[in-house]
């Protein structure tokens, strides 16, 4: 190449180029228009609770579809198959689950955060202090793979772009976004992101379809045939089809259930496929559980209960959020399908340069048939992309700062801090994050998007899903009890997924020890298995021990968590609180 | 007052508190268990019956065509049933406080 100091728009696409630059440029903008109108401090945390059901569900479900949904997924379909498949079913069902056992009752008891609900519910600021690491330990886990997504699409747009630029500079920029809007204009951005990264996905799908055979008719083709040139779609009535190259796993194992991602460990440690089987099957129940738990302890999910005016609109609004994210789910799967038919070459690179990038890259082999209308939608897809981990990280970068400057300074170092010290705090707080963020997501280029998001699920599912789940439905908690199997669930989760990214990214050694114990390399890859009734028998056991400390008032508190809003409860509740507690 | 106290006592009463939480409890692990089944039957059965799983339906194998598009539909008729039966739980309970 050359030293020009922009040598790194050779190969750029301007098509793409331009569709990306607008959306950056949109998100921007509205950021900065928001800026003007949200001032109160109440503005910045929790929007005004003044939004309707409509643009709430839109905005809950563009936050929640991160770059694992819109890249990863995709990637990861292509990447192994079948198995995959597990990631956005389990995301949906997750938050049907939510749903079922723990939204209402936590709208009813009108936390704002996890951390609020775990005072209020043991009142014990000392409980809060212990909640709130894990918003940024999860926050964190749940930073990495957004930011691989924008290391990756900026990659894509400009392929001289080391993967960390591309990182550092998404990074930069949604911070200085958050710094100057706040959640007022994010809900109103993450509304409009959900129906752009609709758009951006269903859009290429359709096309690419329509011109190179559908769903089924693609995965029909994936029956095991060897391929050494391309078929040719005038011969038979199937889709045309390029052979496999690099790492990609053979049609039988790829189309069928316990294929790549679930026998990595078995097949490592040189078991035959019969041996690996019941390895592959409790891999996949443990997945199953980390994700169908994780998506109720999502620190940047919950906190949007509270944007409605009431516990009707709420589940109005649930229920369109189900509907909005199912929809979009069906679509990443095709895209690894024909990706794997289509687009072949991503196996055999890695990193940024690999499956994670199909999403953007297959729409441009339509420019063999059409011109530059592959650019155009690559474009578009890439603009999905940057709503995608633009959205989400936004989202999260809220909920940590707001941990850091509500939480551990306005509650723990200053209390006595003015509204406007706390807003500067905000600020602060946030640039930090966002520069751990960056940093942290600059090493992690060899890891699956996908699978690092099922990695921040699974620190969910062992911390906050047994304190949530068990503290509204079993009154015979105690703090102590709560406390212990959060902490101790969440950090045994947290240890065993440092231990794999270490060793996964080549830092610590393990290969050998991991051969010879294929069975610790699963239930440490995915430990939601034993680690969430782990985390529960703990809370049990030690709250019966401490069965002396239950909150005086729990029948009150578990009347104010189930109890219909319309008795009005929850405003008795506060004034004996107050009275009770002489503040 | 004596109408007013009479609602705090229905409300304040155990009865009512035990009452209200397992009539919820009762309806979610209800619709839990729907999704449940299926969430943890499809790999139960990937595992005993592969062959039947791997069937192709245009195109698709089986257990692709349930995981990959079924699966959808399915859980927005589970949320769907949740939202409408707790909606007229809460109106019962809200009416029967208030008597």
């Amino acid at each position: 190449m050359n030293t020009l100091p922009l040598a790194f728009l050779g190969g750029v696409d301007p098509w793409v180029f331009t569709f990306s630059l607008v959306t950056v440029a949109f998100t921007i903008w509205m950021g900065f228009r928001s800026a003007r109108t949200s001032k109160t401090t109440s503005d910045f945390f929790v929007a005004g609770r003044s939004v309707s059901v409509g643009w709430n569900a839109s905005a809950i479900s563009g936050e929640y579809l991160s770059a694992a949904s819109f890249m990863g997924i995709a990637g990861m379909v292509m990447a192994v198959g079948y198995d995959a498949l597990w990631y956005p079913v389990c995301y949906a069902c997750g938050y049907l689950f939510l749903l079922l056992f723990i939204a209402g009752p936590l709208r009813r008891f009108g936390a704002y955060t996890i951390p609020d609900f775990a005072e209020g519910r043991y009142d014990s600021p000392i409980f809060r202090k212990i909640a709130v690491c894990f918003v940024l330990f999860i926050g964190f886990f749940y930073t990495m793979p957004q930011m691989k997504g924008a290391g990756t699409t900026l990659a894509y747009i400009f392929p001289g772009l080391p993967y960390w630029v591309g990182v550092a500079v998404v990074g930069a920029v949604i911070t200085l976004n958050v710094v100057l809007g706040g959640m007022k204009g994010i809900t109103l951005v993450q509304a409009m992101q959900y129906w752009m990264k609709l758009f951006a996905i269903t859009v290429p799908v359709f096309v690419l379809m329509a011109v190179f055979g559908g769903y089924g008719s693609n995965l029909g083709t994936n029956d095991g045939r060897v391929l050494t040139a391309p078929t040719a779609a005038a011969t038979e009535q199937m889709v045309a089809r390029q052979p496999l190259v690099g790492k990609a796993p053979p049609d039988a194992k790829w189309v069928s259930p316990f294929g790549a991602l679930t026998t990595k460990a078995a097949t490592a440690a040189g078991l035959t496929p019969e041996q690996s089987k019941p390895y592959s099957l409790l891999y996949t129940y443990s997945l199953i559980i980390a994700l169908v738990c994780g998506t109720a302890g999502l620190p940047h999910i919950l906190v949007r209960f509270y944007t409605n005016p009431d516990g009707v609109a709420a589940k109005r609004t649930t229920m369109w959020v189900m509907i909005l994210i199912g929809v979009f789910y069906v679509f990443p799967p095709i895209l690894g399908v024909l990706g794997r038919n289509f687009l072949p070459e991503l196996y055999a690179a890695t990193g940024a340069k690999g499956t994670d990038k199909i999403v953007l890259e297959l729409p441009r082999i339509l420019n063999q048939h059409f011109g530059v209308w592959g650019s155009v939608l690559s474009g578009v897809a890439c603009a999905g992309a940057f709503a995608a981990f633009m959205s989400t990280f936004s989202g999260l970068l809220v909920s940590m700062t707001g941990a850091i400057a509500h939480d551990v300074y306005g509650r723990m170092l200053r209390p006595d801090a003015t509204p406007e010290q706390r807003m500067r705090m905000f600020k602060f707080a946030a640039i930090g994050v966002g520069g751990v963020a960056v940093l942290l997501g600059s090493q992690v280029e060899q890891l699956q998007i996908n699978f690092m998001v099922g990695q921040a699920f699974a620190i969910a599912a062992a911390s906050y899903f047994p304190l949530l789940f068990m503290s509204v439905w079993w009154r015979g908690m105690t703090m102590k009890g709560a406390a212990s199997g959060m902490l101790i669930g969440g950090l045994a989760a947290l240890s065993c997924m440092t231990i794999i990214n270490l060793s996964d990214l080549k830092m610590i050694d393990l290969k050998t020890f991991w051969v010879g114990h294929p069975l610790l390399r699963i239930l440490c890859e995915q430990p939601a298995i034993w680690s969430v009734p782990f985390a529960i028998m703990l809370m049990i056991v030690i709250s019966k021990i401490t069965s002396k400390d239950i909150p005086k008032d729990i029948r009150m508190k578990m009347l104010v968590l189930h109890a219909p809003e319309a008795l009005g409860l929850k405003n008795e509740y506060i004034q004996e609180h107050q009275a009770g507690a002489g503040h | 007052m004596p109408h007013s106290s009479d609602r705090n006592d229905t409300i304040h009463s155990e009865a009512f508190l035990a009452s209200l939480m397992r009539r919820q409890l009762r309806l979610s692990i209800a619709c839990a268990a729907a999704f449940l089944v299926a969430l943890l039957g499809l790999p139960l059965a990937n595992y005993f019956a592969p062959s039947l799983m791997a069937t192709r339906v245009a195109g698709f194998t089986l257990t692709w065509l349930i995981l990959g598009v079924l699966f959808f539909p399915y859980v927005w008729l589970i949320s769907g049933v949740f939202i409408k039966r707790s909606l007229k739980l809460e109106a019962d309970e809200a009416g029967e406080a208030g008597r």
